[in-house]
């Protein structure tokens, strides 16, 4: 396994990662295209013996093609995840004009309720500190 | 080669293709049917095979070789799993149809909702990590599609989070049996526990650390359970009921399997601490809602904490009592989502701000979801009780009084908020309002009624034949911890 490759997964992995961890729908389609292509190489640079085509008749020595056949598995189910994403991206687009992911719905609800109790708090303790100035 | 065993499996996937084409929808509704019917006929063909002859039924896709070959294993376990699966499918699917949704006219729904089953049995019939693997992504592909099918809004912006949490669990999955891979040089859950042994500390501890993280997001425990209460209340309570039923405990049983088979080891402190914080959250988070679908929702991930709590103990009769939980539970919890799915069909809602006295209107309707709820709360005689008792008592044989009371006060925290949503959804004045003279008159479609009448039944029938399903769950057990048995039945024949 070189080094080069090493760097690589690295490389997708963080980036994917960095990616996904943003709110608008394309970056994440975009970071997970790029885990899922980490993914593949790790695969493919940790489990592969380097050699010829594994075909019966053919001499010296053979690659694993196991792990190959997995790849290509992943590489499948890959280009259908990002497809739907993709799919789900342009829906939210035609509903909200962007696609963003936001928060829950009972989320912002209970976040309302918390900051409006904070808000009340607040004019409480005014309206007691500018009595205690009155008096 | 063993052709019952391909049929749970390939007879659902035949169905979807031939519906893709046909898109009518009675014909497509026959052939869900047909399906459905052939894989539950077939599951418990393996079933009674599997009790009778009390062997694992084993078939080798292909006639190659278990080592290169994809095998389906039918072990105890998965054979009971197999058979409740497949019929909670079937009655469901009756309960969509009678449910008229927007979703079950698509032409997509029969497909993808086969699909779905089809993916189902493969991720209990696997007897390999990487076909493990592509039956969570068959199973989790149709149930991005299920979730997302009516394409509203909410169910766009509460797929997002379901879809990409679902998204990263694959990938960590894929690089766990990627490095699973290079590191013992095999997939085949039978060759695996002999070479895992052989491996490095470090590294076997990474590897199963690897396949927990993926195997507790799709089980939903804590702390990777964030992404369950958010998506699932947004989609048709058919569709919502067959996830709660079925898609985490799938993941549970994927953990009962990485856990026994693969890196057994006794006692997890690790996974004990994680039974009793989801247990916990899950069932607080539960009580600080006030809508019944929501409540549910969280309740699933409360429960699964038992099932966790089951394998950290890892003997044999903590096992038995997962099993006899995860057995009690997916019925349970359909039947849950169902009642809720008439409540919200009666109501449009089921926010208790907008829905009341709903006892008033259906006795009957108050005890369908009277009979589960106690039942999830796990009072006697109920099936959630014996399932209890049987954790309970394992947990004693190991000295483990501390877990053992936070699942007890689990328990008591489900039966509140139960009756929270008893107080706010069955009692008090008829909300919203209804002409006099139409109070007791409701409006659902039959099938969705008889539908839950049925897995209701199921439940309490798990109640009334607790002895013999116990010690069926004891024996299913004994194979579980002792993996020889498994790794002979591949290997051997």
């Amino acid at each position: 396994m070189s080094l080069s490759l090493v760097v690589l997964i690295g490389v997708l992995f963080g980036a994917g990662t960095y990616l996904l961890l943003h709110r608008t729908l394309t970056r994440i389609a975009l970071g997970v295209a790029m885990l899922g292509n980490g993914v593949n190489v790790l695969i493919l640079a940790t489990g592969a013996r380097s050699g010829g085509a594994p075909i019966i008749g053919r001499d010296g020595p053979l690659t694993d093609s196991v792990p190959q056949a997995l790849v290509l598995t992943a590489i499948v189910i890959g280009f259908a995840l990002t497809a739907f994403l993709l799919a789900l991206a342009w829906r939210s687009w035609t509903l909200a004009g962007n696609d963003t992911v936001e928060d829950d719905l009972e989320d912002r609800r209970i976040a309302r309720i918390e900051r409006e109790a904070e808000r009340l708090a607040e004019l409480r303790r005014d309206v007691r500190s500018s009595e205690d100035v009155e008096s | 080669m063993n052709v019952l065993l391909g049929l749970p499996l390939a007879v659902p996937l035949l169905g979807a293709a031939l519906s893709m084409v046909v898109r009518r929808l009675w014909a497509q509704r026959a052939i869900s049917f047909v399906a459905l019917a052939i894989a539950v006929g077939s599951s418990l063909a393996v079933l009674v095979r599997v009790i009778t002859t009390d062997e694992i039924v084993v078939s080798r896709l292909g006639g190659w070789p278990a080592a290169v070959a994809i095998t389906l294993v039918g072990d105890r376990l998965a054979a009971v799993m197999l058979v409740i699966a497949t019929s909670v499918l079937a009655v469901v699917l009756v309960f969509a149809i009678g449910q008229r949704a927007v979703d079950e006219r698509s032409p997509y729904y029969h497909p993808t909702y086969l699909v779905l089953s089809a993916g189902v049995a493969q991720a209990f019939l696997s007897g390999d990590l990487f076909n493990l693997f592509v039956a969570f992504e068959l199973l989790l592909m149709a149930s991005y599609v299920l979730l997302t099918l009516e394409g509203t809004d909410a169910q766009v912006r509460s797929g997002t989070t379901y879809v990409v949490l679902n998204i990263v669990e694959s990938l960590v999955l894929l690089t766990a049996v990627g490095l699973v891979f290079a590191a013992t040089g095999t997939v085949s859950m039978a060759e695996l526990p002999a070479r895992l042994a052989d491996l490095p500390d470090g590294v076997r501890t990474g590897l199963n650390l690897l396949l927990l993280v993926a195997f507790g997001i799709k089980a939903a425990v804590f702390p990777l359970f964030f992404w369950l209460p958010d998506s699932y209340p947004t989609a048709p309570s058919s569709v919502t009921a067959v996830f709660a039923g079925l898609l985490t405990k799938v993941g549970v049983y994927a953990l009962i399997r990485t856990e026994m088979l693969l890196f057994p080891g006794g006692q997890s402190t690790l996974l004990l601490w994680i039974a009793c914080l989801t247990m916990i959250v899950g069932v607080l988070g539960a009580i600080s809602h006030s809508d019944m679908k929501r409540i549910l929702s969280f309740h699933i991930v409360s429960q699964i904490g038992y099932m966790v709590l089951g394998i950290a103990l890892g003997t044999q009769a903590a096992i038995a009592a997962t099993v006899l939980f995860l057995v009690h539970q997916i019925p349970v919890k359909t039947s849950l989502f169902l009642v809720q799915g008439i409540v919200e069909r009666e109501t449009g809602t089921s926010a208790f701000s907008d829905v009341g006295g709903m006892a008033r209107r259906s006795g009957a309707l108050a005890a369908l979801f009277m009979l589960p709820a106690l039942s999830l709360a796990g009072l006697p005689p109920f099936s959630g009780f014996i399932g209890k008792f049987a954790l309970v008592r394992a947990g004693f044989d190991q000295d483990q009084h501390v877990v053992v009371g936070i699942a007890l006060l689990g328990s008591l925290l489900t039966l509140v908020s139960m009756t929270k949503i008893w107080i706010g959804v069955f009692w008090g004045d008829v909300r919203p309002a209804v002409p006099e003279g139409r109070v007791g008159v409701l409006r659902h479609h039959r099938l969705m009624s008889s539908a839950t009448v049925v897995v209701v039944g199921g439940t309490l029938a798990i109640a009334a034949f607790a002895g013999p399903l116990y010690s069926f769950c004891v024996s299913a057990a004994a194979q579980l911890v002792d993996p020889s048995q498994y790794i002979e039945a591949v290997l051997g024949s």
